[in-house]
């Protein structure tokens, strides 16, 4: 067991950190949602590709480092010594990118890696529905095949980070729904600026809106836009999930959760640090972040050895949320009123109860974890084999079911018969 | 970078589990709640080697770390093995830095067992090195030493009835040396029979001051807080097992009841505990070699996360088997009994979170300082 670099990681570190102090100048400040910030974030991605700094872990021939995970954590580290934002586009460059690297074809990689990695095209990942997150395979978005074998595209996403940066998204789509649902798939790279493409952003608790909803209508794909096969885009999908499985599950300390922070915060009133109560619920928050630090050391270990990322790491999402909700918890409880005004830990509390369901809601987590790694059962689904189009009537048909029972129990309350008229 | 156990460490834990398997310990637990008698593990100890896990090779050890004893503790607890190496362990590791060759060659070997008899140390709000009270919260000061000689009371001393040698953390954080027959000791055992406890009373008894460094009698602390969390991880480890295969098997209203949330759920907390509690233990065997700095938040971060895991898998253990895991029909009990003496002994869990908190605002103030 050992946490030191060996001596070529030594010297990468060396370098990286050389790298930083001699361009820290040019770094603009953290944060910020207006066009100018958003402008300087995206230039020093450039400045950090250029650097090496950018995609470490991509392939050198896509403009990538071809290194590995460690040579990754040891950017992110130095980046976060220094002081300095990473890369702006962690969506294309982290998840994206890679996903077009292991499915897409020579000329998509040539056409979109390139710009991707400079920031001088921005992507955005559009797989969730209003009608299908935790169950992804729902994606109800319709890509219609022309005569001349291009699309049609209709529907809506939504969750969607940077969408209206963006200039490609990444898109799931359903291309046969005369199949089960996750057969009749297809990933589709669609350009944002589209006809018929239309954002919209999304306010959240904070007032800020870091997500948006992107509406689809008949959207002209060209042929060739498909990402891998026609009808196989679940495969592809799960590489993108696995992707952001990996950077969740080592990126809680990229946000600046990190146990010390919070007690340093704390000394803002030395009275509380000598409080029983205080300072349990700081332990007990600290001992889970620094659960999750070592965890993403283990972690790190089995990727350095090729091992790919388990259902586990979604455990490393479940602990992160939680402790984080209970240390926005803390830090406002000591701080009052005044807390919940304060930049960073009123963000924080804000922000916590949606990034609950984010990348798979806890509840969805626990069971794909019950399911795969302790090998229980799973709930029983009406969903397995049947065609997507079928499954939309059995829905509505077991609504419908569950009506009449309810109705008997009180006639003509509530929502009930508006619901009732959607159903016939 | 490599943060794994060694091939070397897996054989360690795999050569302690084989050795345990041996002997029936969780029946013989059942069977010393009704007064029937613990076997005595002492030898299948001596055989592997543990007694001189922690010792020196110049002392006849094997100059282990901590983590490898956290290794063997992970095995015990898994098995609910009733052997004093709790007070054992720590004590030797003080006898072989202190300077005792004399006193610690036979112990490494396992003919003779030591106690250690402990001392909290100091916190970022309490000066003094305190020890166990005999009821409620409120913490006496550890014995003193004066002319050769020690004088004080402390309760709930693990492994302690038995011991032919006591290593006594006093109140100035300094240890001394002192023969078991020079001790009054009264057996406490309480609750979990396979824990044996004592309460030592030291009159004028004779002792010898151990020769030091500045961290040790901390360290010994942090040992035996390490190795408690490794013994509940061992016992998470098996209430996870026994209740998913139960889950599996169990049918209520035409379905598997693991194939329930509510249930399904409760045993991935469990999961997410024990993993979150490895991943601590990783961290403080790191510590304990590397970053000895660390080493009392990873040790106190371990223990809180490892005592926290067990209260609950210990619990969640008996109620995924409905009634009859509250019942002496099944094992579930006898680990309950060990996580609800467990999380009260040595400052208790709770005492653990207080020691995460109080080193990090420590820090935080020493950084704060510094600008």
């Amino acid at each position: 067991m050992d946490l030191n670099d060996t001596p070529e990681l030594a010297e990468y570190r060396a370098k990286v950190r050389a790298w930083l102090v001699e361009h820290k100048h040019e770094a603009p400040a953290h944060g910020g949602d207006d066009d100018a910030a958003v402008a300087a974030r995206r230039t020093w991605q450039r400045r950090l590709a250029e650097g090496g700094l950018a995609a470490v872990t991509w392939p050198a021939e896509y403009g990538g480092g071809g290194l590995g995970p460690l040579q990754q954590v040891v950017v992110n580290q130095e980046i976060g010594r220094a002081g300095v934002p990473g890369i702006f586009d962690i969506i294309g460059v982290g998840m994206l990118g890679p996903t077009l690297i292991a499915h897409g074809s020579e000329e998509q990689k040539q056409r979109h890696l390139g710009p991707m990695l400079t920031a001088d095209e921005v992507w955005c990942q559009l797989f969730s529905e209003p009608a299908a997150g935790s169950d992804l395979a729902g994606v109800q978005t319709r890509a219609k095949r022309l005569q001349d074998g291009s699309w049609s595209l209709s529907g809506q996403k939504v969750w969607t980070t940077n969408a209206q940066h963006a200039a490609f998204g990444l898109l799931l789509a359903r291309t046969d729904p005369g199949v089960p649902k996750h057969k009749g798939l297809t990933m589709f790279v669609v350009p944002m600026d589209a006809e018929g493409v239309t954002v919209r952003p999304l306010r959240q608790i904070s007032g800020e809106a870091h997500f948006n909803e992107v509406f689809l209508d008949d959207v002209h794909l060209e042929t060739g836009s498909e990402l891998g096969p026609v009808d196989g885009g679940w495969g592809v999908g799960l590489t993108t999930l696995m992707f952001e499985r990996v950077a969740i599950g080592l990126g809680g300390e990229g946000f600046g959760w990190r146990a010390d922070r919070f007690a340093h915060a704390l000394l803002e009133d030395e009275a509380c640090t000598r409080d029983a109560e205080t300072r349990h619920r700081l332990g007990e928050v600290a001992a889970e972040f620094l659960a999750l630090r070592f965890t993403g050391y283990r972690m790190l270990t089995s990727l350095q050895r090729g091992q790919i990322p388990g259902a586990e790491g979604a455990l490393a999402k479940v602990t992160t949320i939680r402790a984080a909700i209970a240390a926005g918890d803390l830090i406002c409880d000591v701080l009052g009123p005044e807390g919940l005004a304060h930049e960073r830990f009123g963000e924080l509390v804000s922000d916590m109860p949606g990034l609950k369901s984010a990348g798979g809601t806890e509840e969805i987590l626990r069971n794909i974890v019950g399911e795969r790694v302790l090998g229980l059962p799973p709930e029983p689904r009406l969903d397995k084999g049947v065609a997507f189009s079928e499954l939309r009537a059995a829905e509505r048909e077991a609504r419908g079911d569950r009506l009449v029972v309810a109705g008997g129990a009180s006639s003509g309350s509530g929502d009930e018969p508006s619901e009732a008229v959607e159903t016939a | 970078m490599n943060f794994a156990l060694s091939d070397e460490q897996l054989f360690l834990k795999e050569a302690a589990s084989g050795a345990l398997a041996r002997v029936k310990t969780v029946e013989a637990a059942r069977e010393a709640l009704d007064g029937g008698k613990l076997p005595d593990l002492w030898p299948t100890a001596v055989a592997a080697g543990w007694p001189g896990l922690l010792v020196s090779e110049a002392n006849g050890g094997a100059e282990l770390s901590p983590l490898e004893a956290m290794l063997v503790f992970e095995e015990l607890g898994r098995m609910l093995a009733s052997v004093a190496l709790l007070g054992h362990l720590p004590a030797t590791f003080l006898l072989d830095r202190g300077g005792a060759a004399d006193v610690v060659a036979p112990l490494a070997a396992g003919a003779a067992r030591a106690a250690f008899v402990p001392a909290r140390p100091p916190t970022d709000l309490e000066d003094g090195w305190t020890v166990e009270p005999a009821i409620g919260l409120a913490r006496a000061a550890a014995p003193s030493f004066a002319g050769g000689k020690v004088t004080g009371t402390i309760p709930w001393v693990p492994d302690a009835p038995g011991a032919d040698h006591l290593v006594v953390v006093l109140d100035d954080g300094r240890a001394a040396h002192v023969r078991g027959a020079d001790a009054m000791i009264e057996p406490a055992t309480v609750y979990d029979v396979t824990r044996s406890l004592g309460h030592v009373t030291l009159d004028d008894a004779a002792a010898t001051l151990l020769d030091l460094g500045p961290g040790d009698s901390a360290a010994a602390w942090y040992i035996a807080q390490a190795l408690l969390g490794a013994e509940a991880v061992g016992a998470v480890d098996v209430a996870l097992q026994v209740s998913v295969a139960y889950a599996k098997e169990r049918h209520t209203f035409g379905r598997a009841i693991g194939s329930y949330q509510a249930v399904k759920h409760e045993l991935v907390e469990i999961l997410r505990g024990l993993d979150n509690a490895r991943s601590l233990m990783y961290y403080a065997g790191w510590a304990a070699r590397d970053k000895p700095d660390e080493f009392p938040l990873a040790a106190s971060a371990f223990r809180l996360t490892a005592g926290k895991a067990f209260d609950h898998a210990a619990r969640a253990q008996i109620s995924v088997h409905g009634g009859i895991g509250a019942t002496w029909e099944h094992d579930a009990p006898l680990y309950f009994r060990r996580a609800q003496l467990s999380r009260r002994l040595l400052g208790g869990t709770a005492g653990a979170a207080d020691r995460v908190a109080g080193e990090l605002l420590t820090q935080a103030r020493a950084e704060a300082a510094a600008g």
